[in-house]
């Protein structure tokens, strides 16, 4: 445990444990890309890199079941209610997936005994708070968009504070996504014409570290 | 300074000891706890308090804290339902996000206090703003990039042309304005939703009164409660007029209202009716009001009562007549005569239906639609109050088109003459967005 605070962890991991008691540790299997010291540390110890990856596998985990078992099902059932990105403002709507995403991580990001925040981003934001905001989240959504499969890490430092920042791909796994993207009224002349399996953005988990 | 005369430096000690015992009394004197403090307390008004504000502006403890600080929560205990209800377009979560710090060293948009400096000496611009208007500039320099039609416009135009809003922009993000253009004037049904009543079948009359017999009244009362909703939904004098140990009470407070309708009193503690009593102060007085108010009414307390007339509790005069017993401003003056006030008079006459008439509270007060059905009438004037476009969606699209409302209200003679002529102000949203929104790529 160089680099960062055994209590933080161990508070990240009873978050994890509370969000989804079976968890795996460490589930992406695909070889990462490595920009940070901060991925390796003395042996048994719980490095930045392993409490990025399984939150990241729960945060993954809880999607899939919003995406599948409430939104696929609505639809198979004809109900009355739909997703819709203006969710908030017109009646029977429910949040989009990402949405949902983005709402439980400005829970965690207001959680000061978190550990933790992360997001949901990408070189082509429909929304354009969804672009990166520093040079290591540009450098990260490019290398996985660029490197199907695999994931980034990094170290860098915003406004005087050091954080371990891992980028995970964001895949188009529904026709739903992509196909909505793709017909925006947002997407910019140089949006790309997603289909399955497309990196369309990435999720940043960034852990503060000494 | 080293006195080496004994009698000096007794005499010394004893000035000082004196001078701190005065200074220490002075001191708890001011001390906030003290009651005398607040009829003191505007020696610590530097500046002029804002007009949301100045009505509490003698209760330093609703804002600081014991030692002169702001207190953390100062503004979002009052202020954080409004923000949340206006799906609030800065909350402090935005910035949460730690790639986000860049920005907040730029402008620190997660602290209320950045951008709403009160009682300051300097400029406050309206709605409490007191830095330079063309704050959107910290955050949004490139816009111009993004949208091409943005090209050339001033920063502090951003919030002044009744485009954009820095907390509430439910009727003016682009959907919505792209959803509701081409839109006439005037809808062709136009109308606001219709109060809801409860309806019983415990209707009294004057027969079935319960006033203790030892209890001496005008017997005008009752022909006045007979003819209230409260007699037709069955509650009787002693339903008011009961305290809790049962006795009679002469004099029933805005409590015994609370307890049949509390979210009228709750909205009307939350509005600039009653904020000085929710802060612990005395009532409100028209002579306290920034606004000019009519010259007979400055001394009469606000509380349910002033507007309700007790035993009447006429609504409709509530509605209207009642504000005007109080409001001298030219907005309220221009009222009477106006195509609003038409309508008005027309749906208590008869002539006009359930809906159709526009009294002051149906703008400043109103209708909330509850997920159940029922309409109840919100009490506090000021969530709709400013900026004005949050009146948009609660109050003007229910009879108007968009972009007349957008037009409207940001026409500051036309608010001045009370909406009695048409807008002569033209506010370039709607077309910008449905220009942009043609200019993308075509839906597959």
């Amino acid at each position: 445990m160089n680099c960062f605070k055994r209590s933080r962890i161990h508070r990240g991991i009873l978050l994890v444990c509370l969000f989804l008691p079976f968890a795996v540790w460490g589930c992406t299997g695909s070889k990462p890309a490595t920009e940070a010291s901060a991925s390796t540390s003395a042996k048994g110890a719980i490095t930045p890199q392993m409490f990025a990856d399984a939150v990241h596998s729960v945060m993954m985990a809880d999607r899939t079941v919003y995406a599948t078992h409430v939104v696929t099902n609505l639809k198979k059932q004809d109900a009355p209610v739909a997703p819709s990105e203006y969710w908030d403002s017109e009646e029977l709507k429910i949040p989009l997936p990402a949405q949902m995403f983005r709402m439980g991580a400005e829970i965690v990001n207001q959680n000061p005994e978190a550990g933790f925040s992360y997001g949901l981003k990408s070189k082509w934001p429909l929304n354009k708070q969804n672009k990166p905001g520093t040079q290591m989240e540009t450098k990260g959504l490019e290398y996985i968009a660029e490197h199907s499969g695999e994931n980034f890490y990094g170290e860098e430092e915003v406004a005087g504070k050091k954080y371990f920042v891992a980028v995970y791909p964001d895949k188009a796994v529904a026709e739903a996504c992509w196909e909505c993207h793709n017909s925006h009224a947002e997407r910019g002349d140089d949006y790309p014409e997603f289909k399955k399996d497309d990196v369309m953005g990435g999720v940043i988990v960034r852990v503060p570290i000494p | 300074m080293r006195f080496r005369n004994p009698v000096m430096l007794k005499y010394s000690l004893g000035i000082w000891i004196a001078l701190s015992v005065g200074l220490i009394i002075v001191l708890s004197l001011s001390f906030p706890s003290s009651k005398s403090f607040n009829a003191n307390a505007s020696v610590f008004l530097p500046g002029r308090t804002t007009h949301g504000h100045h009505q509490i502006e003698m209760q330093c403890t609703s804002c600081h804290d014991p030692f002169g600080g702001v207190q953390d929560d100062a503004c979002l205990k009052c202020h954080q339902e409004e923000l949340k209800a206006s799906r609030d377009t800065h909350p402090k979560s935005k910035f949460d996000d730690p790639a986000k710090a860049v920005l907040l060293e730029k402008i620190n948009a997660q602290h209320c206090l950045t951008c709403h400096k009160e009682h300051v000496p300097g400029q406050t611009h309206p709605m409490g703003v007191t830095v330079p208007l063309d704050y959107c500039l910290y955050c949004h320099e490139g816009i111009a990039e993004e949208r091409p039609s943005h090209k050339g416009l001033a920063f502090q135009s951003c919030s002044a042309s009744g485009c954009h809003n820095y907390h509430d922009n439910t009727a003016l993000y682009e959907k919505f304005l792209t959803d509701h253009a081409d839109e006439p004037n005037v809808r062709s049904d136009p109308r606001l939703p219709v109060r809801s009543f409860v309806e019983t079948n415990k209707a009294l009359n004057i027969t079935k009164e319960d006033v203790p017999d030892d209890q001496q009244f005008d017997h005008l009362i009752l022909a006045d409660w007979t003819e209230t909703m409260h007699a037709r939904a069955g509650v009787n004098c002693m339903g008011c007029h009961k305290s809790e140990s049962s006795e009679w009470m002469s004099k029933p407070g805005m409590e015994t209202c609370k307890k049949c309708h509390e979210g009228n009193v709750e909205s009307f503690l939350q509005g600039l009716h009653g904020m000085r009593l929710a802060s612990g102060l005395s009532p409100l007085m028209p002579r306290m009001a920034e606004l000019p108010m009519k010259p007979h009414s400055l001394h009469s307390e606000l509380n349910c009562m002033a507007c309700h007339d007790d035993h009447r509790f006429d609504t409709q005069f509530a509605a209207a007549d009642a504000c005007l017993t109080c409001h001298n401003d030219r907005h309220s003056l221009a009222y009477n005569g106006s195509s609003h006030e038409k309508l008005w008079r027309d749906e208590l006459s008869g002539k006009g239906e359930a809906g159709t008439g526009v009294s002051c509270a149906s703008c400043h007060m109103p209708r909330e639609e509850k997920r159940s059905g029922v309409v109840t009438v919100s009490h506090n004037q000021n969530a709709t109050l400013e900026p004005n476009e949050k009146m948009i969606r609660s109050v003007c699209i229910n009879c108007h088109g968009l972009q007349f409302t957008l037009d409207s209200l940001a026409d500051r003679k036309l608010i001045d003459a009370c909406f009695s002529t048409k807008p002569n102000v033209d506010v370039e949203s709607i077309r910008m967005a449905v220009e942009r929104m043609n200019s993308r790529r075509k839906p597959k």
